[in-house]
């Protein structure tokens, strides 16, 4: 989509369409080509088709329509077990009648690989996720965390080139999430597997992925680098989903250069960047980040009247929810430093933003 | 951690606020709960004691003890008990039977214990009523007067037989129930060999429940795990058609299996019909062994399919999809990751199907014609036929301890908490 894959994409759908029941399309031509040792996370809403796409990909469903290919080599008709892709399921799937180390030989075995080298390799691929002293446990007597590893371990001992997982941490607690978040980035980085990761923690698919695919409703609403969606949203979805977001709704009055100048409904003309505000004449949600709204000591071009409805201090910044063009529900974020303003509740202020901090997004369906 | 309001006592022991040790307290505020639990299961516990504890302990006692002559011949059953066996009987003994037959004839109790003492030797029954007759007018000595009124009682084994009969603590019917014989010397000798039926019935009646464990488990499993892999209203609907046969009364079922498997029945004019067998030589299914195999495994399936339906709901779709992604075929994903997450209930269900066919007794009776009788349905011709209660007791004392050999067998192999009910 927007960024090209310049080598020869290792992953590739291609006019992906699925339905279940004949129906509706729960994805809705899907188009995503991901390149060798790539992290890739699928991100969106529940329901948005997220783990469909990542079973079409395993093979357990058969897409309606489109091709997928791996390698270049269509595999519609492969047989889940003879793609050679690693999954760690959301419940971890381990097989509870064996032991840590006889999950982790399962795929060995079945590969029929020599008994020693077995063991080689259960054994390293153990001690990749620090379990090495667990190997005789039934997955019965593991903690979630521990299950988690196991089940990392097993997707990766029989060293695929491509593993999929489907919010593997989604069970565990938050700061055990956050360690294992690094944990998998940086055995990503040791072995250069190619990785498509599902998750609807926008934080998550931040800190971990090269590139995110945002899903809404069986569409990829943009595929970008985690930077790039969070500061350059393509459309009001993403930059509704991905932090927080203020918006201004409008309408467009003239187009200069990618810069829109938009009248708002309760205020002043502002200039924003087109982004995906169609022609002159068309309404627009503006859409601004909370952080980048200066307060006072405005440099930007674009001022306006902001009354102080509510302060609530976190620490290392004050969030302060302020009244700006008849919106309740406009958020600036100050930093808690002293070369910043101090706001006081019911005070009246000036609040503005530079042009390249604003951009001017479609009027999505739903989003006001 | 400690709380910081406990202190310890002077033994070291933890106190509650009030200065008792918290152990006592903790007991104490168990006690009532304990007290309502078992205020719960009282009715219930009242219940099994009556109509399932009780009398299985006095089956077991009626199987080793029979006090018929001991009861009514109470002046000559102390003096034969008393007797070695090997000398001559004495006057007193043939007094003491003779003052017994003349009582027993009066109270007309003399035909059961001629029966008694009749089991342990055949012919002594007419032995007896005949002297009861008599013995009225007969005088000292007795043992003479016996002889005269019949020379039986000249030979020492009919006093043997009488004292097996007088001793009412006796294994004799366990050594029966496995076709041995117990003598007056207390020894155990082998029955001949034409009456030795007990011991092969019983085989036959494993080998029988084995089979048709065997065909529930076959024809179960995979009825089991289509049922799993419906969703939820195809597979009650489905459900209803595995739990018809509890729902039709026994005697529609058996007139619908006759109607099927006799040989002018369905299944045969089928088979007619297809060319598998010919007119004349239409097979038997019913009133024989055939018949009661195919009427077993028909009843008995529900009671397979359930517990493995149970456990196979249960198993996450997941772990076989791993066992794929893993590079497992569809036959290694089902035989190394499927199969052994349903072994609980291939457990549960097959020792709930062996169970119940080992005991198993209508269908057997109304199929099962002359070769398909089970041990249950000898055990039911001894309770109400022959009357030889002792003996069923046995029997069933017998089948008892099989089945908790098996049920231990299972334990020790399967582990009795792996098993799956629903
Ligand atoms: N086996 C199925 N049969 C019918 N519909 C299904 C099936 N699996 C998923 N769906 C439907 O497809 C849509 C997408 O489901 P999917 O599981 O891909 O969502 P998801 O993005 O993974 O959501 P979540 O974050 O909740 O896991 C949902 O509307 C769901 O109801
Ligand atoms: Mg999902």
């Amino acid at each position: 989509m927007t960024e090209s894959v310049t080598e020869r994409p290792f992953v590739h759908f291609d006019g992906v369409q699925k339905s279940y029941d004949g129906e509706t399309l729960v994805v809705k031509n899907l188009n995503l080509e991901i390149a060798p040792g790539e992290f890739v996370t699928m991100l969106g809403p529940s329901g948005s088709g997220k783990t469909t796409c990542l079973m079409m990909l395993a093979g357990f469903e058969a897409a309606t329509h489109g091709e997928i290919y791996l390698k270049g080599q269509p595999i519609n008709n492969v047989p889940p077990h003879k793609r050679n892709i690693g999954m760690v399921f959301q419940n971890y799937a381990l097989f509870p009648h064996m032991t840590v180390a006889e999950n982790l030989a399962f795929p060995l075995q079945v590969r029929r690989m020599r008994r020693r080298d077995v063991k080689d390799k259960v054994a390293r691929a153990l001690g990749m996720v620090q379990m090495d002293d667990f190997g005789n446990r039934k997955p019965a007597q593991l903690s979630g965390g521990q299950q988690q590893r196991v089940a990392l371990a097993r997707a990766l001992v029989f060293e695929p080139e491509l593993v999929l997982m489907d919010e593997p941490l989604g069970a565990l607690d938050k700061q055990l999430r956050e360690h294992m978040q690094y944990e998998i980035k940086h055995i990503h980085e040791q072995l250069g597997v190619t990785v498509v990761y599902v998750t609807h923690d926008q934080s998550e698919a931040l800190t971990m992925s090269d590139r995110i695919a945002v899903f809404d409703d069986g569409v990829i609403q943009q595929l970008a680098p985690p930077a790039d969606l969070y500061e350059r949203p393509d459309n009001a979805f993403v930059a509704q989903f991905i932090g927080e977001n203020n918006r201004l709704p409008g309408k467009v009055t003239a187009i200069e250069n990618g810069v829109a100048r938009v009248a708002l409904d309760q205020g002043p003309d502002v200039l924003a960047l087109a982004v995906n505000c169609g022609e002159v004449g068309n309404r627009t949600v503006l859409s601004i980040r909370p952080e980048r709204v200066q307060v006072n000591n405005v440099t930007g071009s674009n001022r306006l009247d902001g009354h102080v409805r509510e302060l609530i201090y976190l620490g290392d910044h004050i969030r302060c929810r302020m009244q700006v063009c008849g919106r309740d529900d406009f958020i600036v974020k100050v930093p808690n430093s002293p070369e910043h303003a101090m706001l006081r509740e019911g005070e009246t202020c000036t609040v503005g933003w530079e042009t390249d901090d604003c951009r001017a997004l479609d009027l999505a369906p739903g989003a006001m | 951690m400690t709380d910081a309001t406990a202190t310890h006592g002077p033994d070291g022991l933890l106190l509650a606020s009030d200065g008792t040790p918290l152990k006592t307290k903790l007991r104490q505020s168990m006690k009532a709960s304990r007290r309502r639990a078992f205020g719960l299961v009282l009715p219930l516990l009242l219940f099994v004691l009556a109509s399932f504890v009780i009398p299985i302990i006095m089956l077991l006692w009626t199987g080793v003890s029979n006090d018929t002559y001991a009861s009514n011949m109470p002046r000559s059953a102390p003096l034969l008990r008393a007797w070695d066996g090997a000398s001559q009987p004495t006057e007193e003994m043939a007094e003491a039977m003779v003052l017994d037959l003349i009582d027993a004839r009066k109270a007309k109790t003399i035909g059961k214990v001629a029966s008694r003492v009749n089991r342990e030797q055949s012919g002594t029954r007419s032995l007896y009523t005949k002297s009861a007759r008599r013995a009225a007018k007969m005088e000292a000595p007795f043992i003479d007067a016996l002889v005269k009124a019949d020379k039986d009682w000249a030979d020492p084994e009919t006093w043997r037989a009488t004292k097996i009969a007088a001793t009412s603590l006796t294994p004799a019917y366990y050594a029966a129930a496995l076709d041995y014989k117990y003598t007056a010397d207390g020894e155990f000798v082998e029955q001949s060999e034409e009456r030795q039926i007990h011991v092969k019935l019983f085989w036959k009646t494993i080998w029988v429940s084995g089979a048709v464990m065997l065909f529930c488990l076959l024809l179960g499993y995979p009825v089991a795990y289509l049922l799993s892999h419906l969703p939820a209203k195809k597979a009650n609907l489905l459900m209803i058609l595995v739990l018809l046969p509890f729902w039709t009364s026994l005697l529609v079922r058996t007139t619908a299996w006759i109607a099927m498997l006799q040989s002018q029945g369905v299944l045969n004019d089928i088979f007619v019909w297809i060319g598998i067998t010919g007119d004349e030589q239409r097979f038997s299914l019913i009133y024989n062994l055939t018949g009661t195999l195919i009427a077993m495994t028909h009843i008995l399936l529900p009671f397979m399919i359930l517990p493995i339906y149970s456990v196979m709901r249960a198993i996450p779709p997941s772990h076989v999809r791993a066992a794929k992604s893993l590079g497992a075929t569809n036959w290694t994903a089902f035989w190394r990751v499927y199969f052994p997450a349903t072994i609980p209930g291939i457990g549960a269900g097959g020792l709930l199907v062996f169970i119940l066919s080992i005991g198993y007794y209508i269908t057997p009776a109304l199929v099962g014609g002359q070769d398909g009788q089970l041990i249950s349905n000898f055990i039911a011709y001894h309770m109400q036929k022959s009357l030889n209660w002792s003996l069923a007791a046995a029997l069933g004392g017998i089948l008892l301890a099989i089945v908790l050999v098996l049920y231990w067998l299972y334990d020790r192999i399967v582990g009795i908490d792996n098993m799956k009910l629903g």
